[in-house]
């Protein structure tokens, strides 16, 4: 399969091998957690076994100064790559708290969440906030050059036509929203790519196509065979890129990006890729396919074929891979060191968080509670 | 109540430089109610946006511009054209302030033309507000006048949590005066008119029958109090208990079906707080339990006049078996 990127450079000797760090260290990462569900430590945990480079190549690609990503419940890989506290983003899967326990403000990454096609409509959200901001800061530049405004006067953006204002030099902030094969069924995602196409939302849709939706194969999943051939129903670019080749998803990734920051709108990525495992740790996939089935649909290991272009390339020898195996492992150590140190969170925040301003239900509820638990 | 709901959301949009209006219809049409009339040529295109026909769409689109930063204030057409948006308002919109531990506050403020009496097409009257009561996280109101439609629309739109808004289209046309506010608690319920022998509790289009009820009700010696409970959730059980307690018997009116419906969470909350005092059970005058009927039937199902007076018979006649 050849990624439909033309126009985006190569990636140097360096960025490889922070690539194939980052896919070892998800590698290791993911194999542990499910040996963790196996050992008690976690009560579950979805593996991403087979979708490393899909998951790592397009976290590489994004700018998390100013982007925002919107995950499923299967995006660890992406996770590591952006820098989240891996103990706080295994803590849902530790059951310490839906979505974990990292600040999504901060990692630029929503909270984990598991109603599939649920976070595509806020990455158009998102999106189109970019636009407007960067249209209602365009405004009040433009004002301040001409004349002062008042004082205190709200900075609104201008009326709009219909057709994209220019975006700033630098590009609009975009958001990235994955989701599966099975997740393109929802009518959410849909709404989304029509929504977002609509108004030329900065935001990339990317496909991780593993499939399998649980034990329903891509054909039984995806009617017309492929969710990129969608795009064109919404007027939307999109780009079909092999998912096990980390650096064809960062290029791909690159490029729609370059797209949607432009203002042109949004792209959707196709990541052909396989999930090796179940989909959950619950899930046993010898109830739907066979062993021989696996080894024939799976394609390149992630890893193996980063491991094998590095080689060819001379941008790393075997000692590199070596060490960055061992790094892996013993990360992953540390990770289970910190989730097995995690602790139920006080039962006082069940009650905080569900509104910024609670409620006196709410608190009575809260008191009630603590008298007859003996929280006191 | 049309003028009052526009300025409302006229004098929000200018104070407020982060709120948007989304929805079917809202900009150029000014709203299938006209409720949005004139906005989008005020405040342009971007901030009173015409969206593609998906509801789903419109409040999943709403969380996402609330994480940016937005205070959306999204419309969908009709009370049961919320139903294909219930899943992105109850798995998403009620929840992200929790899964994210208050990082991601959702000040979204959803007008929904609620309930009916327009003798509407199927779905375009409903009473969904127990379904929306009982999801943590919302938080869910009905004003009965232009003057609480006001009040309640500007104060729901200033709140960092999600607000279901829910607008008595039967009474969109009435008359009525917007008094600076009261002072009051904007949380609270309130007392529109005071009576000894029995309260009658309501919301929306309710109210103005239960008043009504109420001046027949005088002419037989009959003194109703009767309360609107503006807020569906949280309820003030406090000035729910504090009236019922003055009156000791107590009716709630509801245009919803009966059961699981919301009278039966307010009897069961002034079962709690005046018990000892009441002197007959909590009487509830709903709809029914069947879908909501074509227009022919509405007056039928929609509590009238006599249905709420027979009421008021039965918990002022009640004996002690």
């Amino acid at each position: 399969m050849v990624p439909v990127t033309t126009q985006v450079p190569e990636l140097s000797g360096d960025e490889l091998r922070r690539l194939y760090r980052l896919l070892t260290a998800v590698r290791q990462l993911d194999l542990a957690a499910v040996a963790w569900q196996r050992q008690g430590i976690i009560p579950g945990y979805a593996p991403e076994l087979g979708q490393e480079a899909a998951q790592v190549g397009s976290a590489f690609a994004m700018d998390t100064s100013r982007d925002f990503i919107f995950p499923t419940y299967r995006e660890m890989g992406t996770a590591l790559t952006l820098g989240v506290d891996m103990v706080q983003y295994m803590a849902t899967h530790q059951a310490s708290w839906h979505g974990g326990l990292y600040d999504p403000v901060t990692t630029r990454l929503a909270p984990i969440q598991a109603v599939v096609g649920g976070s595509v409509l806020h990455a158009v959200g998102w999106a189109h906030g970019q636009r407007l901001a960067a249209q209602a800061d365009a405004t009040q530049a433009d004002a301040t050059a001409e004349t002062a405004p008042p004082d205190g006067a709200p900075a609104t953006a201008t009326p709009s036509d219909g057709e994209p204002d220019a975006a700033p030099a630098a590009g609009l902030p975009a958001a990235l929203t994955y989701f599966g094969d099975g997740a393109s069924s929802q009518g959410d995602v849909h709404e989304a790519m029509n929504f977002a196409a609509v108004l030329k939302a900065p935001v990339v849709f990317f496909v991780q196509n593993n499939g399998w939706a649980i034990s329903l194969p891509t054909e039984a999943q995806v009617a017309g065979g492929r969710v990129a051939a969608r795009a064109a129903g919404y007027g939307m670019k999109s780009l079909t890129v092999d998912g096990n080749d980390v650096t064809a998803v960062v290029r791909a990734t690159r490029e729609a990006l370059a797209h949607a920051r432009a203002g042109h709108g949004p792209v959707l990525i196709e990541a052909m890729t396989y999930r090796r495992g179940p989909h959950s740790t619950s899930d046993d996939p010898g109830r739907y396919r066979t062993l021989d089935e696996e080894r024939r649909d799976a394609g390149a290991d992630p890893v193996a074929l980063l491991a094998e272009q590095l080689l060819a390339s001379g941008h790393a020898d075997s000692d590199f891979l070596d060490a960055a195996q061992a790094d892996a492992l013993a990360a992953a150590d540390t990770v289970r060191d910190g989730v097995q140190a995690l602790r139920p969170r006080p039962g006082s925040e069940m009650f905080e968080f569900v509104f910024a301003e609670s409620t006196q239900q709410l608190t009575d509820q809260a008191s009630a509670w603590r008298k007859e638990s003996e929280h006191d | 109540m049309q003028a009052a709901l526009i300025r409302a959301l006229t004098e929000i949009m200018e104070q407020n430089p982060r709120a948007l209006i989304l929805g079917e219809d809202v900009g150029r049409l000014g709203g299938v109610f006209r409720i949005t009339d004139g906005l989008q040529q005020r405040f342009g295109a971007d901030r009173v946006l015409d969206t593609p026909l998906a509801e789903s769409g419109i409040l999943g689109m709403s969380v996402g511009l609330a994480m940016a930063g937005f205070h959306p204030i999204p419309e969908v057409q009709f009370d049961g054209f919320a139903y294909p948006a219930v899943n992105q308002i109850v798995t998403q919109l009620a929840r992200m302030n929790y899964r994210s531990r208050g990082t991601l506050p959702m000040p979204v403020t959803l007008r929904v033309p609620s309930f009916g009496g327009i003798r509407a097409p199927e779905h375009h009257g409903e009473s969904l507000e127990a379904l929306f009561a009982h999801v943590p996280g919302l938080k869910v109101v009905s004003p009965s006048n232009p003057h609480e439609a006001y009040h309640l629309l500007k104060y729901a739109a200033a709140r960092p949590d999600p607000v279901i808004f829910m607008e008595p289209k039967s009474r969109y046309w009435q008359k009525g005066e917007v008094l600076p506010a009261d002072g009051g608690s904007p949380l609270g319920s309130k007392v529109v008119r005071s009576g000894k022998h029995v309260t009658l509790i309501a919301w929306g289009a309710m109210v103005a029958r239960c008043l009504q009820v109420a001046e027949l009700a005088a002419e037989d010696g009959i003194e109703v109090e009767v309360l609107d409970l503006r807020w569906l959730k949280p309820i003030d059980a406090a000035g729910l208990a504090a009236s019922v307690a003055r009156t000791r018997r107590a009716v709630v009116v509801h245009e919803a079906p009966l059961t699981s419906g919301l009278g039966a969470e307010v009897a069961a909350l002034v079962t709690e707080r005046c018990f000892g005092t009441l002197r007959a059970p909590v009487e509830r005058v709903t709809g029914f339990d069947v879908p909501y009927p074509s227009g022919d039937l509405e007056d039928e199902y929609i509590p009238n006049i006599d249905r709420i007076l027979f009421g008021i018979q039965r918990v002022l006649e009640y004996r002690r078996g």
